[in-house]
């Protein structure tokens, strides 16, 4: 245990919580979505991150860009982080629909119980982890470092980082997005509608089965930019990547409360400087063990998270 | 416009809650179904919004068999409920509600505002309350905002499920009062009731409805004199 670390790093420590807090959030934001509209946990969610990443892969093939290249420079750099980023949201979003018409449309409509759609979430990610272990001849992938990686300066003993900045500030960019779409757009509309009351929403003219694929490519669109925050952060991905930050992300939304957009964002930022600080006094392989006990001990304590409101009040 | 069902049959799994009934909604009319907890009225009223299935028969609307088109689509076609319990959307505030009825009218964001003008023309106490959150309303207001929701989508035809449910015989009156109000500006109604008293002073015509079957059709000030109904539905026929 190395508590000194803790108190001489800690600004430094918060700083890269706070980027991998925002990669949890938006990712949780996808299990958070969902759960919403459908009361379901979309175990597939983590997967559909883990595509995102070999999506930004593949878009840095197509750019050209080599793992032993120098980073890039100015408006090519740009580009091709923009197109990776948008390669990664799209890869993902087509794939969470997928995931819903595959999986899960039709034993709704057949009225299955919600414990069949469970298992066959468990299974569709079981696939697609075992598909991607096929691919990848079970190897992780390193991802080329398309930018430049300084320090672009200190505050508190905190040396900031340029890219950690980008992710912080690209992801508040979108969960603002996110959070004017669901207030004030009509499909958002149809979303808090379907969450609150399906039946009602019906009447209303609301096509639910719309509505579920607007939440699914939206909760995509949210974990394939996470995805790209991610790999360009660490630059590397394998076929199990999903697992472990599923489950953080997963635990970031029971934290918050589950179905509640607000409680995903600060569970995820919470999660990631928790996570962060204790890797440091106990280290990192011990980051795992941090997130199962706090959703172990959330689930025990106060099932619904901090932001906790009962099924039948507002969530979003 | 006229509304018309035909020798319908619903099932809920083996049970039949509807055996047969045959209804007719004309233009500019109030009916109303009357009967005890159990005769199938809310059961009527869910079936024409398509929210359950029809095993047999016939939902005729404007000339159009519609007993087989999704829910969500009827309510395009001008067919609008107010649903038993009200189903206010709790976490959304009173505009969002009202908003929410007009969610499929094409032309919704040109109508929006002289819509919302004639609902809180009707229901003052609804503008008072537009910011605040659906589920912090009193159980009238609650059943003013699922009316004035409903009249957002310009319905044809609009569907009430026991307007007066929970609430205050004060409130009931007030209720009542604007359902024919609504009537008078064109709306045809199918009122669903428990409350046979006002719902036979209010409507035009009205069915009697027990387990399942229509057991009386008539004008509905003649049941409201009819011995069997008083005693049955009225009370014990006093006053």
């Amino acid at each position: 245990m190395d508590f000194a670390l803790l108190r001489d790093a800690f600004w430094g420590l918060t700083f890269d919580g706070l980027a991998l807090g925002a990669i949890y959030a938006l990712i949780s934001l996808g299990y958070t979505l969902v759960y919403g509209v459908l009361r379901l946990i979309n175990f597939a969610h983590s997967e559909v991150f883990m595509i995102g990443t070999f999506a930004s892969l593949v878009a840095s093939g197509i750019m050209g860009v080599k793992v032993e290249d120098d980073p890039r420079t100015g408006w090519k750099m740009v580009l091709t982080l923009l197109v990776c980023l948008l390669f990664s949201m799209a890869a993902s979003a087509i794939t969470a629909v997928l995931v819903e018409i595959v999986a899960y449309r039709r034993l709704r409509q057949r009225g299955a119980t919600k414990l069949a759609t469970l298992i066959s979430a468990i299974g569709v990610s079981i696939s697609l982890v075992e598909l991607f272990r096929i691919i990848t001849d079970s190897l992780p992938r390193e991802f080329p470092r398309i930018m430049d990686k300084t320090f672009l300066f200190s505050y508190a003993g905190a040396d900031i980082r340029n890219d950690k900045v980008i992710v912080i500030v690209a992801a508040g960019v979108m969960m603002f997005a996110l959070e004017r779409f669901i207030s004030k757009s009509r499909y958002g509309k149809g979303i808090r509608a379907v969450s609150m009351d399906e039946t009602t929403a019906t009447l209303m003219g609301v096509n639910i089965n719309r509505v579920i694929t607007v939440t699914f490519l939206a909760g995509g669109l949210m974990a394939g930019a996470a995805a790209f925050f991610y790999i360009l952060t660490y630059e590397n991905t394998s076929f199990k990547v999903g697992f472990f930050l599923g489950i953080s992300a997963f635990t970031a939304a029971v934290l918050g409360g589950i179905g509640n957009l607000k409680g995903a964002l600060f569970g995820g930022f919470m999660l990631g400087i928790l996570e962060t600080y204790t890797s440091a006094v106990f280290g990192t392989a011990w980051k795992a063990v941090i997130s199962f006990s706090i959703l172990v001990l959330v689930l025990l304590i106060k099932p619904t998270g901090l932001f906790g409101e009962s099924i039948q009040q507002a969530r979003v | 416009m006229r509304l018309e069902i035909k020798d319908l049959h619903v099932h809920y799994g083996k049970i039949e809650a509807i055996k047969g009934i045959s209804i007719v909604v004309n233009e500019g009319e109030i009916v109303t179904l009357i009967g005890a907890n159990g005769a199938g009225k809310t059961t009527m009223l869910k079936t024409i919004s398509g929210l359950r299935k029809v095993s047999s028969g016939q939902i005729i609307f404007n000339g159009e068999d519609i007993s087989k088109m999704p829910a969500h689509k009827r309510a395009d076609l001008g067919l609008s409920q107010a649903p038993e319990g009200r189903g206010i959307f709790p976490g959304m505030s009173v505009l969002e509600n009202l908003e929410m009825g007009k969610y499929n009218r094409k032309d919704r964001k040109i109508e929006m505002k002289e819509d919302l003008d004639k609902v809180y023309h009707l229901f003052p106490r609804l503008l008072e309350r537009s910011k605040q959150a659906g589920g912090t309303l009193s159980g009238g207001e609650q059943q003013m905002l699922a009316i004035g929701r409903a009249l957002m989508a310009r319905p044809k035809v609009l569907l009430l499920d026991e307007p007066s449910m929970g609430l205050a015989p004060l409130m009931i009156a007030n209720i009542f009062n604007i359902i024919t109000e609504i009537n008078k500006t064109g709306v045809t109604i199918l009122l669903v009731e428990q409350n046979a008293q006002q719902a036979l002073q209010r409507a035009h015509r009205a069915y009697v409805l027990e387990v399942g079957h229509v057991v009386k059709e008539a004008k509905a000030s003649d049941l409201l004199n009819d011995p069997a109904v008083r005693a049955a539905y009225l009370g014990t026929g006093a006053h």
